[in-house]
Parts: C-alpha cells; structure tokens; sequence
C-alpha cells in the first residue's frame, strides 16, 4: 500500500502493545517522519498512539529505535525516516548486572 | 602498583588492550579496556567496591550487617566477595533465567540468593527486592541502579584510567544496564574530553523479560542523565554471539556475551568514522569473560542455536 509518496517502514510491536495489533509482532506503516508514522498506525490501531505518547512526546517507559537506534539522540518524532526503515517499539526495563 | 593488602584493594586499573584486526582502519582504533582482569572478574567489583565504602562511611553499613541487592550476576558476585572479606551477609534477587555459572559463583562466595520470576527480568527482581527491604527495615540496601557511588567509581577510576592510557579517546562506548559505568566515566570524559562522544550499547533481550502488565511498569535507573550520552544503540543477541566470536577469533579475546553487544556498537561507530575520513580511538568496555557463559553454548553451537538459547534468557 502506497501513501502519496510516504516512506512504508515496518514497526515491531511489544507483547504488551500487540492488543493493538490483533495480536500482530510486526506491521507496516507509512510516514515521513516518526510523528506521521504514529499518527498513521494508529489510524489502523486505534488507540497505539495515547499508549505511545504523552503530550505529544514520547512516554517515559517507551523506547523507539529506527535501525537499532534510540530516537531520542537522533532527532525524536521528528526524524526524517525512509523507505524500508525499521521501528522497534520497547517498554523500558531494568537492564542486568 | 601491583602489591596490595587485600583482594579487594586490588579493583581497578586494568589494561587497555588494542584491537588490530578488528579495527576498521589504522587511524580508526578500537581499544578493550579488560574489566575481567578485576578480582571477581567484571566491571561490577569497582561499583560494589565503590558502594559498599561509601556504605561504611555515612554508616548505613556496620560490622555484621545484611546487605540486599537484587542482581542478574555480576554486581552479587563483586558484593560476595567484598562481603566475606569484610564480614558482611548477601542476599541475592537474582531472575530465574540467568545463567548456571552466576548462581554457583554466588553460591561459592557465600550469597544466598532469592529467585525472582523470569517474566519481567531484572524489572521483577527490582519489585521484589524493594518488598523485602520494606518487610525487613534492618537489611542494607545499597541498590545499584539509584546508588551515586555506582556511578562515582567510575567517574573516579574507570574515566581517568582510559583518559590517562588513551590521550587521544574520541569515543566511549559501554553496555548500559544500571548506567552507572556510562554515567560516571561518561561525565568524567565529557569534563576533560570536549568533543568526546559517549555511546550506550543496550542488550535487547528475548520477549520474555520485556513481559511487563503494564508500560506504567516501565523502569529507567534513578541514575540515568540521557544528556550524558551521545547515541544510544539497541543490540540483539544474534549480533551480540557473532561479535563475542569474532573477537575470540580474530583477537584472540574471550569475552562475555554483553561485550558482543558493545564491540557491535563500536565497529558500527568505527566504520562511520572511516566513512566520513576522520581518525577515532574508540575505548569500549569488555565487562567480563565468557566463563560463566559457558553452559549456554554461544561459543561452539551454530548460531542459530546459540541465539535461540539465549531468547529467554538475561544474556548481559
């Protein structure tokens, strides 16, 4: 599915968000930036967005990587994304050790 | 200095050690710097040194006392054996799926440990670790991923160490788990290194341990300053066993599997700095070696089993 031109980027979904989904771990999205491509799955997800953001900002237990990496140190929602980019969407979580 | 009064004395001041195969060109470095050469053999004996001092100084910590820590491994096995040298009791919050070698290890240096359950990972063996310091007022809690002395040991050793043995840094790169080693050699390294980029490799773990009830029961360490850290790369076990390979058999280097997930970070650096024509020395972090992850099998399976071993696992 094509959007006026919109980068299609692909949005791996926590356990815990996949009531969203319908029980899908991965979907597709479109949008030329990270804000666009939440504002799109929620269109399809109702509900994925206020589970994601807060006032508009990310929600503090969220993480969301593109290739791997943390948006918050790369430009947040407003990073320009790309055709075939990966989303990982991660609660935040203890880490070892 | 190489003579000291006890083992404990001992943490700290450990090699940095050059990667010449594996860094991606003359003037872009990769450098080690070989925590497993600390007395209980990872990067954790300098922050559970650093908070148990910091415990005996203000009081918190009297002769005899019972210390709780809830810990996937390294940091109880640095505890332990503080502990029995100094004549402390340890109690563990450990999550049911971490490895044999941690808990035998524990075992040895005369730890008790409580499981925690698998599901939540790390996060449940924090809930529960703060319930039993509620139930029992006495017991010590130094608490590592809220602990200023976490982050203080490395500001104070880990930081000048790399800075005093590698003028030129240019990167720092380290696993963030409490954050404390990011926090405190980061900070120091930002002060004296302007310029200096500080990057966090974070484990990214099977579904399992992200198995929360609710996002509100999301964690981020008390000690976490994101305006520390430059980039902050997610890294998954299958990246993690090749790097962890490669550096065995390029570098002849035996590491633990959470240095796979930061030496994967510090090629991706190591070849963007190559791609762009500017010289780096890129110091990493090597947290421990890969003894205690023997029984996991990421050393000699296929990878595909290795990687799938480790799925429900708290491989960092």
């Amino acid at each position: 599915m094509s959007n006026s031109g919109n980068p299609t980027v692909e949005v791996r979904i926590p356990t815990i968000l996949r009531p969203y989904t319908g029980g899908a771990k991965l979907v597709s999205a479109q949008g030329s930036t990270l804000r666009d491509v939440i504002a799109n799955l929620d269109a399809n997800h109702t509900g994925l967005a206020e589970r994601l953001l807060d006032g508009g900002a990310l929600r503090r237990f969220i993480n969301l990587y593109v290739n791997d990496e943390d948006v918050r140190f790369i430009g947040g929602l407003d990073l320009a994304l790309k055709d075939g980019d990966s989303i990982t969407i991660l609660p935040a979580v203890a880490g070892g050790c | 200095m190489a003579r000291f009064d006890s083992l404990a004395d001992s943490v700290g001041h450990t090699p940095l050690i050059g990667l010449p195969k594996l860094s991606p060109s003359p003037n872009v470095r990769l450098w080690a710097k070989m925590e497993d050469r600390n007395p209980t053999g990872s990067v954790k004996d300098r922050a559970a040194l650093s908070m148990i001092e910091a415990a005996e100084r203000d009081g918190t910590l009297k002769p005899g006392a019972t210390i709780l820590e809830p810990t996937s491994g390294n940091t109880g096995i640095s505890l332990a054996m503080i502990s029995k040298v100094r004549g402390y009791k340890l109690i563990c919050v450990m999550p049911e799926n971490t490895s044999a070698e941690r808990r035998q290890l524990l075992e040895m240096w005369g730890a008790k440990i409580i499981s925690s359950p698998a599901a939540g990972g790390s996060n449940e063996a924090v809930r529960v670790a703060k319930e039993l310091i509620a139930k029992n007022p006495d017991w010590v809690f130094l608490y590592q991923y809220g602990n200023q002395a976490n982050a203080d040991a490395h500001y104070e050793s880990t930081g000048p160490e790399i800075l005093e043995d590698l003028p030129t840094v240019t990167h720092f790169i380290a696993g963030l788990g409490t954050t404390g080693t990011l926090m405190g050699a980061g900070r120091y390294l930002r002060e004296h290194k302007p310029g200096i980029s500080i990057v966090a490799a974070e484990p990214r773990y099977g579904e399992l341990v992200y198995g929360l009830r609710n996002i509100d029961e999301g964690f981020v360490p008390e000690l976490y300053d994101a305006s520390v850290i430059t980039r902050r790369f997610s890294v998954g076990a299958e990246d993690s066993v090749k790097r962890v390979r490669e550096l065995l058999d390029v570098e002849g280097i035996f590491a633990g599997i959470s240095t796979g997930a930061i030496l994967h970070a510090a090629i991706a650096i190591g070849k963007e700095c190559v791609a762009a024509g500017v010289d780096a020395d890129i110091a990493f972090i090597l947290c421990d070696a890969g003894w205690k992850y023997l029984s996991t099998g990421v050393y000699h399976d296929d990878i595909d089993t290795a990687q799938e071993r480790l799925d429900g696992q708290l491989w960092a």
